[in-house]
């Protein structure tokens, strides 16, 4: 990581407390891994998340690098314990014990590895205590508040709330909302450089009026990141002299054409490390454990996603739907975006999700009729016993559509950021003029070749053919589209593992964790239920299957993990698989633990309207994929008239 | 602290528990006692001024003026105190015939005047903040100039969601068992700052009435997910509550619909019927989960208190609480705790214990994620 930032003035502690270590001292206190010749044996990597410490230890097998055993221990951020390598170290005794390797000595973790003790390296991510949380401050909501708000997110933050000029707020409502909250950090962007100076520094202005104050250490100045006009800078490091740790970074928006997020996005990493880390219980520990920078979970995960999609030069999608949060990244012609949808999750944040989806659209995925009243209840029960799993099938399927429910909005929140830049001039011919010059979104699902899931309900579902439904039905993939979920969510590992060897972390990538479900071909366009749709012929091997499929439903065909399908894909002329409606396309499907899926619904997917009919047309669909046991219907009629 | 929980820890409710409760300001302030001073509840131990808010009035643009002609055209400088529409820039162009002032937008100290963006910056008042004891104790601890710590011996019952602050009152016990409605008729006008307890599920009107009737709080089993929606006036997305302001606090011991107060917290709190207590209905289920609470203090008792449960142990023949459908609320005593993970009826393999449940001796097979340790 280069920094391009130009420091103005460094955070100063109170009188006696330790100064936060710098990245300089931190990584001069590090003994570099092994001699350049010797590659890494064994890696430690752990993810410490708000309510759990994942551990997992990689081994280099045979030339290969393999998942050992996973272990996990309560994260121990919060009081009592308030030390955040008490659950590390929990985690990794964890792994000791199912691996029976010794990792430990004296509470520390031994490196390098000493016969078959310890480990070459150790690299952790972060996401407790609420992860990295960052208030945004532009000029406009949709141009440079947007950039800024683009490179918080992609540094791993949560954007508590972004600032404009006109975000309809008066003056005063800003600076109370600055105040009220207690950001980790704030990013102030505004300004093409050599443009508007003025507004720029009146912003500056409202927040050292406010005086915000950091959320930990409340002894330490607020960190601030200007990322705006060159031309202001002196000034609003002069207004904020007083007010806050001011960092200067280039522009985020140096024309209205140009988006350069590589700065700012480093910078709050690097103050994440140096302010947020430095002050969290435990960490300051914690960092001169690890051989890489700690970095919070989101960027580790987004960062892995960039670099599969690099690798194999592919538009992917993934998404972490967790029990507060669903984070949805997103890679379209080398762009990278990601966006976090702070109140829907499944668990803390499911009531939420039915505020947010509404009730109907929750019921509309359920094959059976649950009473409203019941229904509402359970959910609450779920949000204020979060830990729970549901025992019934039907309390199964109720889950499964709260995550549906989750996974599309927060996907219809990732479109509308990951767009292109707005503002930008574009030629534009007569009925483009009389509309608003709105921008594009980069998600192109007709272009899109891989989604993976990951998080508890899609990695854990009892069915696999279950996590792929969930995610069909959510995203709507049309044309060909591959499936993959994370088996037991260890990107954030890998993704931070990648900074020191991209060999370990690729190999276990695609070797443990992720498993293929298999690809779905989805024509876009609708047609009533039963009308022509599409002819699939697919030759695996020597074999060939052709099956004409009417619209409005479901086929599986089996394809193994490790096989692959050359697909001819004839839509009738009202659908497109990619070409255009009506064209033919030529596609090689990868098989998986599913198979071949071919969904017939339409784009955008509807769903009947009458109740009646809906949950008839679901049963079928279900039983088509062989998502749910067949009783599962009955067992959720059954649980109702209990 | 070695151990994979597989199960939730339950909701103290004890007789016996020695309790201690922060009392912290938002800044460094004024505090008002000494340790080992005896405190009621109401009594106030510390104070501070937060900043006052901040209002703007961009002076250059008001007064036609550039930035940098500001300063010259202000009549007061920074730190010097207005009141809210006082003149506080003129200019006089062509000789006095054009005329432009400015005014004080709110009263306070001005705080800064830009000469790059015109705009001038007035703070008003400081804010008041005054802390209270929570609960009738003993000071055992003060921090600095921030922080005061109070300690008290008494009942002490979890509940699983609150709504609303702090509260203090005399108990007043409305129902005559844990599975009662706690319904409108119950309350009347003697239900004026007392916390009242009820029994199952708590009805919306029953709130209302409560509110009304100028109550401290409720503590009940449940309520229905659309009534306290309703009561809100929006519905509740996460459980991080206690800052809602509805005059009256509520403390659910159970969770959502038809589920009677636990028999231990019943018994717990109609016993003390009359006595002062304090409530807190802030709730954050989160990593540093707080639990809403009732606080009944017994002044000048000396003896041990109950230790707290460790949140460690599952055996055989633990009392446990099924918190999930198809069995949620029950009570069951744990009479096996299978080692190997079994497949349950939704096909998910997870690690189980066989219950026997309290009311009809049935054994069932449970998750070990769906049951709550009973803690005393």
């Amino acid at each position: 990581m280069t920094r391009s930032a130009r420091t103005l003035r460094k955070v100063s502690g109170p009188p006696g407390a330790n100064p936060p270590p710098t990245r300089a001292s931190h990584q001069g206190g590090r003994q570099p891994l092994l001699a350049d010749d010797q590659p890494l044996r064994s890696v430690l990597a752990t993810d410490c998340g708000s309510t759990t410490t994942k551990a997992i230890l990689i081994e280099l097998v045979d030339g290969e690098y393999r998942l050992r055993v996973r272990g996990e221990a309560p994260t121990t951020v919060e009081a009592p314990y308030e030390d955040v390598t008490a659950g590390v170290l929990n985690a990794v005794a964890e792994v000791e014990e199912l691996s029976g390797r010794t990792l430990l000595h004296d509470g520390e973790i031994i490196r390098p590895q000493q016969g078959a003790e310890g480990v070459d390296a150790y690299v952790s991510t972060s996401s407790a205590g609420g992860g990295l949380q960052v208030m945004v401050v532009g000029l406009v909501r949709s141009m440079t508040a947007e950039s800024a708000q683009r490179a918080a997110l992609g540094a791993g933050a949560i954007v508590m709330d972004v600032l404009a000029l006109d975000d309809g707020r008066r003056d005063y409502e800003r600076i109370e909302r600055m105040r009220e909250l207690r950001p980790d950090m704030i990013l102030i962007s505004g300004g093409v450089d050599g443009g508007e100076t003025r507004k720029v520094v009146e912003m500056a202005e409202l927040v050292a009026a406010a005086n915000p104050r950091a959320r930990l250490g409340a002894s330490y100045e607020l960190p601030v990141i200007f990322a705006g006009n060159v031309e202001a800078r002196e000034l609003v490091s002069h207004v904020l002299q007083r007010a806050a740790a001011l960092t200067v970074v280039d522009n985020l928006r140096p024309t209205m054409e140009q988006e350069r997020l590589g700065p700012a996005r480093a910078e709050i990493q690097e103050l994440f490390l140096q302010h947020v880390m430095a002050q969290a219980p435990g960490y300051p520990r914690l960092m001169s454990w690890t051989d890489a920078d700690i970095m919070p979970t989101p960027a580790a995960v987004g960062s892995l996603i960039e670099a599969v999609a690099k690798r194999e030069g592919i538009n992917v999608v993934g998404v972490d739907i967790g029990g507060a949060t669903t984070d949805v990244f997103s890679v379209f012609a080398g762009t990278f975006n990601r966006t976090v949808s702070a109140n829907l999750g499944m668990s803390y944040s499911i009531s939420n999700v039915l505020a947010e989806a509404g009730l109907d659209n929750m019921l509309r995925w359920l094959a059976t009729h649950p009473d409203p009243r019941r229904l509402g209840n359970d959910i609450r029960n779920k949000m204020i016993r979060p830990t729970t799993i549901p025992q019934t099938l039907v309390d199964l399927t109720v889950e499964h559509a709260a995550a549906r429910e989750a996974l599309r909005l927060a996907f219809e929140q990732h479109k509308l950021l990951a767009t292109e830049l707005k503002g930008v001039q574009r030629q534009r011919d007569i009925a483009d003029a009389f509309g608003a010059a709105g921008a594009q979104s980069l998600v192109d699902m007709k272009a899109l070749d891989l989604i993976v899931g990951s998080g508890g309900v899609l990695s854990h579902a009892p069915r696999r053919t279950q996590a792929a439904l969930m995610m069909i039905d959510a995203f709507e993939p049309q044309g060909v589209t591959r499936l993959a979920v994370d088996s037991i969510f260890m990107m954030p590992q890998l993704g931070v593992l990648a900074t020191i060897s991209e060999e370990a972390a690729t190999q276990v990538f695609y070797r443990d964790c992720l498993i293929p479900l298999g690809t779905c071909i989805a024509p876009a366009g609708t047609a009533w239920p039963g009308a022509p749709c599409v002819r699939v012929s697919a030759h695996i091997g020597a074999d060939t299957i052709a099956l004409d499929v009417p619209c409005g439903e479901m086929r599986l065909l089996p394809l193994d993990e490790g096989q692959v399908a050359e697909v001819q894909i004839d839509p009738t002329r009202r659908f497109d698989v990619g070409a255009g409606r009506g064209r033919s396309v030529s596609a090689r499907a990868t098989g998986g633990v599913v198979g071949l899926i071919i969904d017939t619904r339409g784009r955008p997917l509807a769903l009947p309207a009458d109740a009646e009919q809906r949950a008839e047309t679901i049963r079928r669909w279900h039983e088509a994929l062989g998502a749910y046991p067949q009783s599962a219907d009955e067992a959720g009629a059954e649980a109702v008239a209990s | 602290m070695r151990a994979t929980h597989g199960y939730t820890p339950g909701l103290r409710v004890t007789e016996r528990a020695l309790i201690r409760r922060v009392r912290r300001l938002p800044l460094p302030g004024r505090i008002h006692v000494q340790v080992g001073d005896q405190v009621t509840a109401e009594q106030l131990v510390a104070s501070t001024e937060l900043p006052g808010n901040v209002a703007n009035v961009n002076v250059a643009h008001e007064l036609s003026a550039t930035p940098e002609d500001v300063p010259g055209v202000m009549l007061f400088g920074e730190g010097d105190r207005v009141e809210v529409r006082e003149i506080i820039a003129e200019s006089r162009a062509f000789w006095g015939l054009f005329h432009s002032i400015a005014r004080a937008p709110i009263s306070g100290t001005i705080e800064t005047i830009s000469e790059i963006t015109g705009q001038v910056l007035v703070r008003g008042a400081p804010i008041s903040v005054d802390i209270d004891a929570y609960t009738d104790g003993t000071v055992v601890d003060v921090q600095g100039t921030e922080t005061v710590i109070i300690e008290t011996r008494g009942a002490l019952a979890q509940g699983i969601l609150g709504i609303g602050g702090e509260a203090h009152g005399a108990i007043k016990v409305l129902c005559s068992g844990p599975d009662e409605l706690c319904h409108v008729g119950l309350i009347t006008e003697e239900c004026a700052d007392c916390i009242l307890v009820g029994g199952g599920r708590v009805t919306l009107d029953a709130l209302r009435a409560a509110v009304d009737a100028r109550a401290a709080a409720v503590v009940s089993g449940a309520i229905d997910d659309t009534e306290l929606d309703e009561f809100l006036g929006y519905a509740l997305g996460v459980a991080i509550t206690g800052q809602e302001d509805l005059g009256t606090s509520l403390v659910l011991t159970e969770g959502f619909g038809d589920t009677p107060m636990r028999r231990s917290t019943f018994e717990l709190l109609a016993a003390r019927d009359g006595r002062r207590a304090s409530v807190n209905g802030a709730t954050q289920i989160r990593a540093g989960v707080i639990r809403p609470e009732v606080v009944v203090p017994e002044p000048g008792a000396t003896w041990d208190a109950d230790a707290a449960a460790e949140a460690m142990g599952l055996s055989v023949g633990s009392d446990v609480r099924l918190i999930r459908q198809p069995w949620f609320g029950r009570l069951a005593e744990v009479v096996e705790l299978p080692e190997r993970l079994e497949t349950i009826p939704t096909e998910a393999e997870v690690r189980v214990a066989r219950v026997r449940l309290e009311d009809t001796g049935e054994v069932v097979t449970v998750p070990r994620a769906n049951l709550e340790t009973i803690e005393q």
